[in-house]
């Protein structure tokens, strides 16, 4: 998209903003009933008795059954005819039209927000008011880039009082060029687990990957001035040699700083994940992982002992544990 | 059977929900779907989820969203009135996973006697799936 093509795009994809999904309020098809609900629980686990059980309800304070507030959406919902036909046209497939014209066809929910105001008993039939409520800017995300829609739906009954209010954010995006290879396509019930992420290995640093993996961990050496170095790299801060060879540490160490890792959660890593600098006796430092002990009890100049040792299915790496005093 | 309810003063911030792991089965997600009326493909063809990229069916954001509010539910009794339930979504839930849900209470508006509990839902292969927070209003 140029930037002329961009300017035009947008131009008319902000007259979205403000358009109604449904000409009128839509009226769910069924009426809350404990049919549908029973389902919902059944599938949910959900045992709350002021859902199922009407005895356990008359005595309640509520004096009878409720549909679960998390159901507010599903009355609403359009049926099989989705599978079968496809979504059926309203305000919001304009706009999903319009931007899988444009490139933009991935999908993505990723936010839903409810408040409820009252709760919705059996026999009520609901409506549901719909407005596409915001169109983001242009924004790039890990999976590519696109535009948040967010639609707001307020549910009335047929009294007209308000239920609860729905907001629904959607990322519409251009997808990378093939989607990623399923991770064991057909083999639903086996799934491929995550592993850390690697370094590439390169001329400068391979080396010391490759002693990794065999369980050692290297200390770059200047052949001239015999200063250590780490991480590898290609010349001697000292003197300018290129000549190295190397020493294999004993990973006795000391912790020089550290901090946990909270948030995000990379999948293939063991949380609590606590990431420290180690000062080596050798001299030099080393960035790596403490366990073995609680991440409260981690403290500055605390020593530790390193192993190398196989942490998941592709990888090794140096783990240091506390030197019991 | 007797259940109870939990009453306002008797909530503190920073009490924790005990854990739920939720075995996430074909079965669950599939039927998830359709007790949400949600008859998407993506959620009961496994050829569907895999043109979009992932290993098998995956679970849908209302299903995801009722387990949310059935683990406070089951904390707080029957009596509570549900006020909020958010949700962000993270990696999907596909079959042959755990999901484990944890919670805690973070927040105590004394004047409705509300209280809010933050909620992580992470699967045992890619991480988080759900995270969010419940309002519930306490006897
Ligand atoms: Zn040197």
């Amino acid at each position: 998209m140029t930037p002329e093509e961009r300017q035009a795009f947008e131009e008319e994809l902000y007259t979205f903003v403000g358009r109604p999904l449904h000409p009128e309020p839509k009226r769910s098809y069924d009426a809350v009933n404990e049919a549908m609900i029973r389902h919902w629980a059944e599938v949910m686990g959900d045992k709350n008795p002021a859902y199922t059980n009407a005895e356990w309800a008359a005595s309640s304070r509520r004096g009878e059954l409720i549909a679960p507030p998390a159901m507010m959406y599903a009355w609403n919902q359009e049926g099989y005819a989705v599978a079968a036909e496809g979504r059926p046209s309203d305000g919001l497939s304009d706009l999903v039209a319009y931007f899988d014209q444009h490139g933009f066809t991935g999908s993505l929910g990723t936010n839903v927000d409810q408040e409820f105001f009252a709760e919705a008993k059996i026999g009520d039939a609901l409506f549901e008011d719909a407005i596409i409520e915001e169109i983001s800017e242009q924004k790039v995300t890990a999976r590519g880039r696109g535009y948040f829609l967010q639609t707001l739906a307020k549910f009335t009954n047929q009294s007209g009082e308000l239920i609860g209010t729905q907001r629904f954010r959607v990322f519409k995006f251009i997808p990378p060029e093939a989607p990623p290879k399923a991770a064991a396509s057909g083999a639903s019930e086996e799934l491929e687990v995550p592993t850390r992420i690697h370094a590439p290995r390169g001329q400068d640093n391979g080396w010391w990957w490759d002693a990794c993996d065999e369980g050692k961990v290297l200390i770059q050496r200047c052949k001239n001035c015999q200063t250590l170095r780490h991480p590898p790299r290609p010349m001697c801060g000292e003197c300018q040699s290129t000549d190295w060879d190397s020493v294999q540490s004993t990973l006795d160490g000391e912790i020089f700083s550290f901090v946990e890792m909270h948030y995000p959660k990379f999948p293939g890593y063991k949380y609590p994940l606590i990431v420290a600098v180690i000062s080596l006796a050798e001299g030099t430092r080393i960035i790596s992982n403490v366990v073995g002990i609680d991440s409260q009890d981690v403290k500055i100049g605390m020593k530790v002992k390193g192993k190398v040792e196989q942490v998941d299915e592709k990888t090794m790496l140096p783990q240091f544990y506390p030197v019991e005093a | 059977m007797d259940y109870q309810t939990l009453k306002y003063a008797d909530v503190s911030v920073g009490d924790k929900l005990a854990a739920l792991d939720i075995d996430i089965s074909s079965s669950l997600i599939s039927c998830g779907a359709l007790a949400t009326r949600d008859f998407e493909p993506c959620h009961h063809v496994p050829k569907v989820a895999q043109d979009m990229g992932l290993p098998d069916v995956f679970m849908n954001i209302l299903t995801s969203q009722a387990l949310m509010a059935r683990f406070v539910t089951d904390w707080s009794g029957p009596e509570a009135v549900m006020k909020a339930l958010k949700v962000k979504l993270g990696a999907p839930n596909v079959p042959g996973m755990v999901m484990t849900v944890t919670g805690e209470v973070s927040e105590k508006d004394d004047d409705n006697r509300v209280v809010t509990v933050n909620v992580t839902g992470e699967n045992n292969i890619w991480g988080m799936h759900m995270e969010g927070s419940v309002s519930v209003q306490l006897l």
